[in-house]
């Protein structure tokens, strides 16, 4: 079974009397442990697409089965459910809570699902040692660089041990060397934790890094590579 | 599965970062409590003052007065009439079933001197049974007897703004008083009473027996004749009864016929009294009721300010959101948000609004009473203010749209 199963997945927009189709009939598959990069122009629906893996969104057409659940007949609680269990995010501008220390932004998934302040403690210590942020916990966003911020970023998309990341340009903010920094740590994540990676960007030294590229075009997949292996879909 | 103790700490949070904001929105719930508990203070101190003073009347009293004099046409009002005889108070207190107790009343005004100390006064002649329809007791000393009436002695009872004006700090027990220049001995003093409800003070008054104030002091042109009669209910159920039958007996007694008037009035003072305490209670409501209006504006205010709130906060509640929170965990966010406002709010307005009923009570003078159901009250309101004005911003935070929300600058 995969992990991620899209089939005819399709997001039409409706404005006036023109049908802007932002995802036009996706299909595709995705098994644990992969890290996919998916690429694309602005407007050719890369990030719809990436909210629809997210459950943060629904297509209008198609179905969309993660672990073999289908998300078409999941209400927003067992939406948020599954992004709590099963996901987690890490965004191009960060969104981190501000005024919050590191430890609590790492903490904040865990006040969703029922886990004790000694366990959320214990967890969101272990995610941040991870990301090799240790002795930082009390920081707050704005005494720590941007890279920093990332790293917090992601051990809060760890600290659930949520089998999928999806990263949105996790690099865009970043200067040269801290987005490499960042995409070591994924590759890491990658192999030593067998975490599904999937993020977004336009950058192809980014891309680089991932196992498979995916290529969107006016919402659809124009082309998708898997490395090393030499297979086209 | 929603963590309260986090939800707790994320609202006391957002609060404490907006202090001043805080801080503002709940002065409008500190004075619509404070506002409350103040008004419902004095209304209910004002119905105090009015059962007290009831009691020093004396419970279940009821009194009877001589009717007008009609002289070529010209009536002359209550009292002016002496239609009041002993025999009517003694027939009053053996035929009537309804009455416990009958003080006949006598009396005017005399000067009274002791040593070289002089006070005007009301000197009233009335009979034993006069302590007991007044609820009255004595500070010290002992009262008069039957014997002391029937024989007319020359005894007197004090009030005590008369011990006050004429002896200073003396005892006056077995001291000779002169009452319009006659020798009367001081037998006993009466307990402080304070204003009877028309303002009047009590204390300044000496009781002397009723047949010595007919014999000796107010020769009257018609012996026998009383200018009152005070007249003790069994109960306050028989208040009504008790006065039917005086009357009837009265109207009996003075030959009066089917379609003359009564020579007479009997008054029932604490009917009187319980009235002017229920429009009393009826100011408290409204005084109230006005002060509530400042406490629903204070929720309006905490409305804004969570309205406010929620739209600032949009990218939070997003990235609460994406990481999992459900519509309930951002809802009761909110909501617990408004309800810590009103209710640290209505905590500083119950200290306030009883600092401040103290204050009117210093100041002006009134009695005010602030009554655990009025701290509840306001208390309730508030909080029911908190989570009815709280909802509608926090069930609109939890409708956001996740992507929304996340891409909201």
């Amino acid at each position: 079974m995969p992990l991620i199963e899209a089939k005819g997945i399709q997001k039409v927009y409706r404005t006036g009397d023109i049908d802007l189709c932002a995802l036009c009939d996706v299909s595709l598959t995705m098994d644990k442990g992969e890290f996919v990069a998916i690429m694309g122009q602005s407007g050719s629906g890369k990030s719809t697409f990436m909210n629809v893996l997210g459950c943060l969104d629904k297509p209008t057409g198609g179905q969309y089965l993660l672990e073999g659940i289908d998300t078409g007949g999941l209400d927003r609680d067992e939406l948020a459910a599954i992004r709590n269990r099963k996901i987690g995010f890490v965004f191009q501008g960060f969104n981190l809570l501000s005024r919050t220390s590191a430890l609590e932004n790492v903490e904040l998934p865990m006040l969703y699902n029922g886990l004790s302040s000694k366990e959320r403690r214990q967890n969101a210590l272990s995610a941040l040692k991870s990301v090799g942020l240790e002795g930082r916990e009390g920081h707050h966003p704005n005494q720590l660089s941007g890279g920093q911020q990332q790293r917090v970023a992601i051990a809060r998309a760890l600290v659930n041990n949520a089998p999928i990341i999806l990263a949105d340009e996790p690099t865009g903010n970043l200067d040269t060397k801290t987005s490499a920094e960042i995409m070591e740590l994924f590759v890491k994540l990658n192999t030593e934790s067998n975490i599904t990676i999937i993020l977004v960007t336009h950058e192809t030294d980014i891309a680089e890094y991932c196992k498979r590229v995916i290529r969107f075009l006016d919402g659809r997949v124009v082309s998708d590579e898997k490395k090393g292996l030499g297979i086209r879909g | 599965m929603i963590n309260i103790p986090s939800t707790l700490r994320i609202s006391f949070r957002a609060l404490w970062v907006n202090k001043m904001r805080s801080a503002l929105t709940m002065l409008g719930i500190i004075i619509g409590v404070g506002a409350v508990i103040a008004m419902l203070a004095v209304g209910t101190g004002a119905s105090k003052q009015i059962q007290q003073q009831i009691s020093t009347l004396g419970s279940n009293l009821i009194m009877v007065v001589p009717g007008a004099t009609s002289a070529g046409g010209v009536r002359m009002g209550a009292g002016t009439q002496s239609t009041l005889t002993m025999g009517d108070a003694d027939a009053i207190l053996k035929e009537c079933p309804a009455v416990s107790e009958v003080a006949p009343v006598l009396g005017g005004v005399g000067q009274v001197i002791y040593g070289n100390q002089n006070w005007s006064t009301g000197v009233t002649g009335t009979t034993p049974a006069m302590l007991i329809v007044r609820d009255w007791k004595l500070s010290a000393g002992r009262a008069f007897t039957e014997q002391d009436v029937k024989s007319a002695t020359k005894v007197c009872l004090l009030g005590q703004t008369v011990v006050d004006k004429l002896f200073g700090g003396l005892d006056p027990v077995g001291q000779i008083v002169r009452i319009k220049k006659i020798p009367f001995k001081v037998i006993g003093i009466l307990e402080a009473k304070g204003q009877d409800p028309r303002g009047q003070d009590q204390d300044d008054a000496i009781y002397v027996p009723v047949t010595t104030a007919q014999k000796k002091l107010f020769g009257t042109s018609f012996p026998g004749m009383i200018r009152m009669i005070m007249v003790k209910a069994k109960s306050t159920e028989h208040l009504d009864s008790a006065e039917r039958q005086i009357t009837e007996l009265l109207r009996q007694r003075h030959r009066i016929g089917q379609k003359q008037e009564n020579d007479f009035t009997v008054r029932n003072l604490t009917q009187m009294m319980q009235a002017a305490e229920q429009s009393s209670k009826v100011m408290t409501m409204l005084l109230g009721a006005i002060a509530s209006v400042s406490l629903l504006v204070g929720g309006i205010g905490i409305m804004n300010i969570m309205l406010v709130s929620v739209t600032e906060r949009t990218r939070e509640i997003g990235i609460r959101m994406a990481v999992g929170a459900k519509t309930w965990d951002i809802r009761l966010q909110f909501i617990i948000e408004a309800l810590t406002l009103s209710f640290i709010g209505g905590v500083i307005g119950i200290i306030a609004g009883i600092s401040t009923s103290q204050i009117i009570a210093e100041l002006a003078g009134w009695t005010t009473l602030v009554s655990p159901l009025s701290i509840l009250l306001a208390f309730g309101f508030s909080g029911l203010v908190g989570i009815s004005f709280g909802f509608y911003p926090a069930y609109k935070a939890s409708l956001l749209d996740p992507i929304e929300a996340l891409r909201y600058e």
